[in-house]
């Protein structure tokens, strides 16, 4: 099956196991959540998906597959070879995960001309900092990550990771660091571009909410395993695990389960222009 | 990276053991393996140590006595380190300068430490303008290199050691001063601090019972290091000949009295001095090392 | 941008005027009797009175600080009486030597020490790593004069590959005129080629000297500054990105690691200052360090109080160069800061030497 699965992967540090036989299988276009609280591994499972653990940090066994054919855990050239193309990663904390000395138009740039675009960047910037909903992305280019807040920045980390057009994009709590009115919007931008592109997404959050409302499947992941799994329907509706159930009782709301019909705005609502306030 | 999720610490390994445990020798072995710096600077340290209380104590020659009829006597039995112009052991005068230059560098340390955190305290707990006064006179003071400042010190008080050691001191406590400043001014938000006010204890009461304890720390760790420097300064100027004079057998003045012969192949009174003062140095650097990786939490 | 500059810039006259009142306050406040050494041990009481009289110590404080203020505002700094030029006159014959010095010995550390210890950084826990931090601590823990005295036996009494230590060129060179007062560039301009290279070759181990003992700080700083951008968020994100190791050593470690370096460049020029003294003193160097010695030694006040006043010029300029370059590389002080970067350059508390502090102590 194409997409990414996981396969009884375990990653150890310092001889103690922190991700134990995991199994996961996001499929193209499609969107897999990943919940647990922090410390549960979900963050290093994600990192071994991109051949980006910590140094102190082992893959002990079972693989990871993308597209069918390329493994990208034992092998640490081809894992970089995938990484932009057919893996791309966002992280938590968007403003610090931007080099702080230099523009954002440029960041974006030179992930583009390392997939092998090197024509036109300037315009190619610019579209794809529209295409995350930035408004007036020609003069966002020219500006530092400092000068953009947090729900921006967070844009900008999504056009990096879209401008190669991967496969595959692993959300690791990518609204947390973020303004509540701000999740939203972005969580949306990605629904969004999940169903044009048929791109497989596994978003990871300790938020039960988040991962309810727009993912088609559910992990719930304690110490290093996952204890649960299922559509996002099954999991929520009757949780079996009692982690599980906490989760859903925490939940503020009750989730509706995922087939809603499709309504999103194309680009979602901006959040205006860079002003010191914001972030 | 302590992953544990609920929040529990893990167990100390000596916990588990059975009657105690590995017990002290084992963590000491696994602290050593993991900080080479502490198995250097200590090793350096207990020989610095022994070679300046032997030198003071027991000195294989008068390290002042003069002896014109072996002036000039190369490394050899007898005098393992040669012999001066003045025909005086080398090797005596290296032990007795080493305990000298310590002393004096530890007494520099201890003064700065003392004045520059005390400063530090007050300035930073009290605000206002006492800290805008105290930090433009810092301020001021660090505006020059350290070595040049103690030398225009001590060139205007006077040739004695107590001047040196004065000017040498003066030139380092803005540093101090600034550390210890600094941590105040980050403790003084700090809870256990405004509940100590809220519940009435006075402003000096809170200062050295609360806020003193923790930024000690930091600034003792840099006052020993600043030992250091203060054996490289004060001997540095007396090379220059400012400050201690001869006959000291003070390391730098030492290195002074044989710079003279080095070209006409007679290196062997410049070079011991020398050499003494970079294995106290270095023991304390590594020691420093040590304190800075234990204070950041890292192993080496 | 403007702001920041001309708010440095204020800084920096406020700052040269706190040390023209130190100045004051050294030669004029603390005890000791620049007349009575002037005067010698066998004065008597009333030829005392007379030099204390010439020299203007009879009058008030005020009065004394008074024509202080204006022979510098004339750029008078007095006269030595060693010598017998003027003061001014003989730092500035003097300075190029000690600029010659103080640019090839830090050319020669930062060459050495910055890809040591981005390679130091890159590799933490390796080889490299481990030899580059102990060789800053052996670096850091050597007396400047120590080492130039032992290389003095090696090169020149056992080798005899180095020249005499005996100044810049020996004593049976042709000089050439002096156009800078440098003796490398005046035979260099008028072509003087025995002396250009005699020079050169004068100026090789007291620079290597300096130049080993700046390496080691400039090692240390460049390390942890690497250690630390190696570890942070947006190197991170590079890698995911898949760019190569080539472009994010280029793009986010060197150039987010070149302003720390640049700082530690800067403070080491600054100990240079001091160190050259040291270093001038054991190879002869007629720079304004050997004059500031002979000054020393003969207690000429006027010449300390001068070269005092120009080592503190010299530095304020430094630290007001090293702060605006650091604003051109850093957008985050040319722009000010929305979300909490640096306000002004991040200032180390220790010239060149290691800093301890807590992590929380960073904010100024």
């Amino acid at each position: 099956m194409p997409g990414l699965e996981i396969d009884g992967l375990r990653v150890s540090i310092g001889g103690r196991d922190v991700v134990r036989a995991v199994d996961l299988h996001i499929a193209p276009g499609s969107c897999a959540g990943l919940v647990g609280e922090s410390g549960s591994g979900k963050s290093l499972l994600a990192l071994a998906s991109v051949g980006l653990l910590p140094r102190a940090a082992r893959v002990t066994a079972g693989r990871i597959i993308l597209g069918g054919d390329v493994t990208v855990t034992a092998d640490l050239d081809r894992t970089a070879k995938v990484r932009g193309s057919g893996i791309a990663m966002i992280f938590q904390s968007p403003r610090t995960a931007l080099n702080p000395l230099l523009r954002v138009g440029h960041q974006v740039g030179r992930v583009l001309r390392r997939n092998g675009q090197h024509a036109d960047l300037t315009r190619r910037c610019a579209e794809l900092l529209g295409a995350v909903g930035i408004l007036e992305p020609g003069k966002v280019a020219r500006l530092y990550p400092h000068e953009l807040s947090g729900g921006m920045c967070q844009r900008v980390m999504i056009a990096m990771g879209i401008a190669c057009e991967p496969q595959m994009l692993i959300a690791d709590e990518p609204t947390t660091a973020l303004d509540v009115t701000v999740q939203a919007d972005i969580l949306d931008l990605l629904d969004d571009i999940r169903s044009r592109t048929r791109m497989g997404m596994l978003l990871i959050s300790h938020d039960m909410s988040v991962v309810a409302e727009r993912c088609d499947s559910i992990s719930v992941m304690w110490r290093g395993a996952i204890v649960e799994a299922g559509t996002s329907r099954t999991v929520i509706g009757s949780p079996r695990h009692p982690f599980t159930a906490e989760l859903v009782r925490d939940v503020a709301h009750r989730p509706q389960p995922k087939d809603r019909p499709a309504q999103r705005s194309p680009a979602g609502p901006a959040d205006g222009p860079p002003t010191e306030a914001r972030g | 990276m302590d992953l544990t999720d609920d929040g529990r610490t893990r167990g100390r390994p000596d916990d588990a053991g059975p009657a105690g445990g590995p017990g002290r020798s084992a963590r000491l072995r696994s602290e050593l393996k993991r900080h080479p710096s502490l198995v250097a600077g200590g090793a350096l340290a207990a020989a610095t140590m022994i070679v300046a209380v032997a030198g003071h104590l027991a000195p294989p020659h008068n390290p002042l006595a003069i002896n014109p009829g072996h002036s000039l006597a190369p490394p050899g039995p007898g005098h393992w380190f040669g012999t001066d112009q003045f025909g005086r052991d080398v090797f005596s005068r290296v032990l007795y300068g080493l305990g000298l230059d310590v002393v004096i560098g530890l007494i520099v340390a201890a003064l700065a430490f003392a004045v520059g955190s005390m400063a530090g305290l007050v300035s930073g707990y009290l605000g206002g303008w006492i800290d805008d006064i105290v930090m433009r006179v810092a301020d001021l003071l660090m505006s020059f290199p350290s070595f040049l400042l103690a030398l225009s010190i001590a060139v205007v008080l006077g040739n004695t050691v107590r001047n040196v050691i004065i000017a040498v001191t003066i030139a380092y406590v803005p540093y101090l001063l600034r550390l210890t400043r600094g941590s105040v001014l980050a403790a003084r938000g700090a809870d256990y601090v405004l509940g100590a006010r809220a519940v009435g204890a006075s402003r000096s009461r809170v200062m050295t019972l609360h806020i003193l304890p923790n930024v000690v720390g930091p600034a003792m760790v840099q006052a020993t290091l600043m030992l250091g420097w203060a054996i490289l300064d004060v001997s540095g100027l007396s090379f220059l000949g400012v400050g201690i004079q001869p006959p000291s057998p003070e390391l730098g003045v030492q290195v002074a009295q044989g710079a003279s012969y080095i070209t006409s192949g007679q290196w062997w009174i410049s070079v011991f001095p020398g050499a003494a003062i970079i294995l106290a140095v270095l023991a304390i650097n590594f020691l420093g090392d040590y304190a800075d990786d234990k204070l950041r939490g890292q192993g080496s | 941008m403007r702001r920041y500059f001309i708010r440095r810039l204020g800084l920096a006259v406020l700052t040269l005027a706190g040390i023209v009142v130190l100045v004051f306050m050294l030669t004029h406040i603390l005890p000791g009797n620049p007349a009575l050494v002037a005067a010698g041990n066998y004065a008597n009481a009333h030829a005392l009175r007379v030099i204390e009289r010439q020299m203007g110590l009879n009058r008030s404080l005020a009065a004394q600080f008074g024509s202080y203020l204006g022979n510098i505002v004339h750029g008078s700094l007095g006269t030595s009486y060693t010598t017998g030029n003027t003061v001014a006159h003989d730092l500035f014959t003097r300075l190029p030597a000690t600029a010659e010095l103080a640019v090839v010995s830090t050319i020669l550390a930062t060459i050495i020490g910055v890809p040591l210890g981005v390679a130091a950084g890159l590799r933490a826990g390796g080889v490299t790593d481990w030899a580059g931090r102990t060789g800053a601590v052996i670096g850091t823990s050597i007396p400047i004069y120590w080492l130039g005295i032992v290389l003095i036996v090696i090169c020149y009494a056992v080798l005899h590959i180095a020249p005499a230590p005996t100044g810049e060129v020996n004593a049976f060179a042709a000089m050439p005129p002096s156009y800078t007062h440098s003796l490398i560039l005046d035979s260099l301009i008028s072509g003087n080629w025995p002396t250009f290279f005699d020079a050169l070759r004068h100026l090789a181990l007291p620079a290597i000297t300096l130049g080993i003992v700046e390496t080691a700080p400039i090692l240390k700083i460049t390390r942890s500054a690497t250690l630390e951008v190696a570890g942070c968020d947006y190197v991170r994100t590079a890698r995911a990105y898949g760019l190569s190791r080539w472009e994010i050593l280029k793009n986010d470690v060197l150039r987010n690691v070149a302003t720390k370096v640049l700082t530690a460049v800067g403070i080491v020029f600054g100990f240079l200052l001091g160190g050259s003294i040291l270093v001038e003193r054991i190879y002869d160097w007629p720079g304004i360090g050997l004059y500031a010695w002979n000054a020393v030694t003969t207690t000429d006040y006027d010449a300390i109080q001068g070269y005092i006043l120009l080592v503190g010029l010299v530095y304020v300029l430094l630290n007001l160069a090293v702060d605006l370059l650091y604003a051109v590389a850093d957008p985050r002080i040319r722009f000010g800061s929305a979300g909490g970067g640096p306000r002004r350059r991040p200032r180390p508390p220790w010239p060149g030497r290691r800093v301890i502090s807590p992590p929380w102590a960073e904010r100024h």
